[in-house]
């Protein structure tokens, strides 16, 4: 693309402007829908393994310790090389680098789901219990609409971070927002470069915003209403559920 | 030799214990005994306390009720039945349950925690709505209260909505683990006569765990006292653990005003009231309005006390703001305790009698409150002797 200034702020405003980057199979829109769409299929599985992991160690309290260092260790794997491992290891295609992002996904829902069942007041769960529920009604009635807002809490941490990193699939020509990214490293061509990068920051943000909406309607207003913090006497579950919100930054 | 038969297994059936713990043992893994050996018969439609120390397993003792806890050892039956063989969430089903914290479900209203137990029964939600919203009313809130959220209420409320949620399916056994432990002495006291209230309509069986022998007294039908590793030290009336503790631990646990309080169990009928000097307030303010007693009586319109005028400080004294303060009043017929504490609580050493509508009827004197006590102890020695041969 052809710029009018060697300003870099400037060329990315004409990038971001250029009525040719909004249409057509390469441009903006159909990218956004690409990122989107990898971001919600690995949120899919991430969910579909973290989610009943989490319920389970949560309610019974049976590999916690497992759990707790298996979320350390994939924490500290890197994405990028994940993708290239996984593909060297799968070959080309489209889940090979899904998988890569799913683990990148999986600790933060995890730690949300697991801290968020366990931070429910023990009381509270004793009671429904001394009521009559069955283990399950237990699960589904009384921990997860109280722990709700820890479990949101991880699971929109883990969409952040999928959407920002999602970028990644570009390198093995699978689309996204991230083809700009490498187009622009490649052409040097830095409009498109950060004008990419705007993109994703933008659509990062929405998507959050969008999470943040959830959360609200999703948790019940008896839990917002609360006139003092619920005072936990296990600090270790104290201390998971920081560790679940420290995700979220 | 049939009839005999048919009417002793009638017999049995009305006048077996609702509740029968037979030989509980609960001995935790790290070999801690709880409850040891422990055998209680609970009365159907009577309030049972279990009273005692912390660490003498009286919690322990009430889950193994509702198998929130499993006994180690021993049977316990409910209705004859061992509990041991129902589902473990049928069985607490049929038992309403109170905590001290009252354990109410943060995310849902105030009707909708009511509603809880028939809703798990399958009552359809809002049938169990209308019955919750009456049962608010049963416990003494307003039905405006019922689209709250928990946290939106004061400890007290709290613990009236955890009694209502109990009674919800209409269990004939409660179970109250502490439930007011956690709210101020004026509330509590509310609590307790609100419950007896109650259970003057409802007559459930009520087992009741607490630490506090006064609050056991006051509740109990019956009381178990336990001591520390589950024994169980004395099973008997109130009245009876207070006048006669079997043993050094029970008269200590008791404690030593256990004398006064015994005197709430005795009838303060006999007491004699005696005339009394009053004045209305509004002639407070009126010079010429002297007062011919030691000590005068100042009333309301209504004839309600408001305070007492001393006769050598009668000059100084203008309006109600101006008064001695009263004491504790005596209401006709209450016990001889609240009769003794009047007179020794009044400044004048007279105690203010009232009728239902709290107007001054005359005064008790603690002297002849002591001599009535005292004739009680002599007809009930006399009694115990008669027994006893």
């Amino acid at each position: 693309m052809d710029y009018t200034s060697d300003n870099l702020f400037a060329q990315m405003g004409q990038w971001l402007v250029a009525p040719e980057n909004w249409s057509g199979e390469r441009g903006i829109p159909t990218r956004i829908l690409e990122h989107l769409g990898y971001t919600g299929l690995t949120m899919l599985i991430a969910l579909a393994i973290a989610v009943p992991v989490g319920l389970y160690v949560g309610h019974t309290g049976r590999g916690r310790v497992v759990i707790v260092s298996g979320i350390g260790i994939l924490r500290a794997l890197p994405t990028l090389g994940m993708v290239f491992l996984f593909v060297l290891l799968a070959g080309l295609g489209l889940l090979p680098p899904i998988w890569a992002l799913v683990l990148l996904a999986v600790p933060p829902v995890l730690s949300g789901v697991y801290a968020g069942i366990s931070s429910v007041n023990r009381d509270t769960v004793d009671a429904a219990r001394a009521m009559g529920m069955s283990e399950a009604q237990i699960l589904f009635r009384v921990e997860v609409p109280n722990g709700l807002p820890v479990i949101l809490g991880g699971v929109r941490a883990a969409v952040l971070q999928v959407v920002a990193t999602v970028a990644v699939v570009a390198y093995i020509n699978l689309g996204g927002l991230g083809v700009f990214l490498v187009e622009g490293t490649q052409l040097r061509d830095y409009g498109r470069l950060f004008g990419g990068a705007v993109v994703i920051g933008v659509v990062a943000i929405a998507v959050d915003l969008l999470m943040a909406l959830v959360q609200k309607f999703a948790v019940s207003p008896g839990l917002r209403t609360s006139r003092a913090p619920v005072r936990t006497q296990d600090s270790g579950r104290q201390k998971a559920v920081a560790s679940a919100q420290g995700g979220t930054t | 030799m049939t009839s005999e038969t048919s009417s002793r297994s009638v017999g049995s059936a009305a006048g077996r214990p609702m509740i029968e713990l037979r030989g509980v043992t609960k001995t935790y893994p790290g070999g801690q005994t709880a409850v040891n050996n422990l055998s209680l018969d609970i009365d159907r439609g009577a309030i049972t306390v279990l009273v005692g120390p912390s660490g003498c397993g009286k919690t322990t003792t009430m889950r193994m009720i509702n198998r929130m806890v499993e006994p180690t050892s021993g049977a316990v039956l409910v209705d004859g039945e061992d509990i041991a063989d129902r589902k473990a969430s049928d069985l607490r089903r049929s038992m309403g349950y109170v905590m001290q914290s009252s354990g109410l479900l943060p995310h849902r209203t105030v009707l909708d925690n009511i509603a809880t137990v028939p809703r798990l029964n399958g009552v359809p939600r809002k049938d169990a709505r209308a019955r919750a919203t009456e049962l608010l009313e049963v416990v003494g809130l307003a039905p405006d209260l019922g689209r709250r959220y928990p946290a939106q209420l004061s400890g007290g409320q709290q613990q009236r909505v955890g009694v209502a949620r109990a009674l919800a399916a209409d269990p004939p056994i409660l179970l109250m683990d502490e439930p007011f432990s956690a709210v101020d002495p004026v509330v509590r006291q509310e609590l307790q006569e609100e419950l007896l209230r109650l259970q003057r309509d409802l007559a459930k069986t009520i087992v009741f765990v607490t630490h506090d022998i006064d609050e056991a007294t006051i509740l109990g039908d019956k009381v178990a006292v336990l001591n520390i590793g589950g024994v169980l030290a004395q099973y008997a009336t109130p009245e009876e653990i207070l006048r006669a503790p079997v043993s050094d631990f029970v008269a200590g646990f008791v404690g030593r005003d256990r004398g006064f309080r015994h005197l709430s169990f005795q009838e303060g009928e006999g007491v004699r009231i005696h005339p009394i000097q009053t004045i209305e307030v509004d002639r407070l303010g009126d010079p010429d309005a002297a007062v011919t007693s030691p000590w005068t009586l100042a009333v309301d319109a209504g004839g309600r006390p408001q305070g007492w005028v001393p006769q050598n400080r009668r000059s100084t004294i203008r309006s109600v703001a101006d008064l001695v303060p009263g004491g504790s009043l005596y209401r006709r017929g209450d016990t001889l305790r609240r009769a003794l504490d009047a007179a020794l609580s009044a400044p004048s050493g007279l105690g203010v009698a009232v009728d239902d509508e709290g107007r001054v009827v005359g005064a008790v004197r603690a002297g002849e409150i002591l001599e009535l006590i005292e004739d009680a102890r002599v007809d009930r020695g006399r009694a115990n002797y008669n027994t006893a041969v």
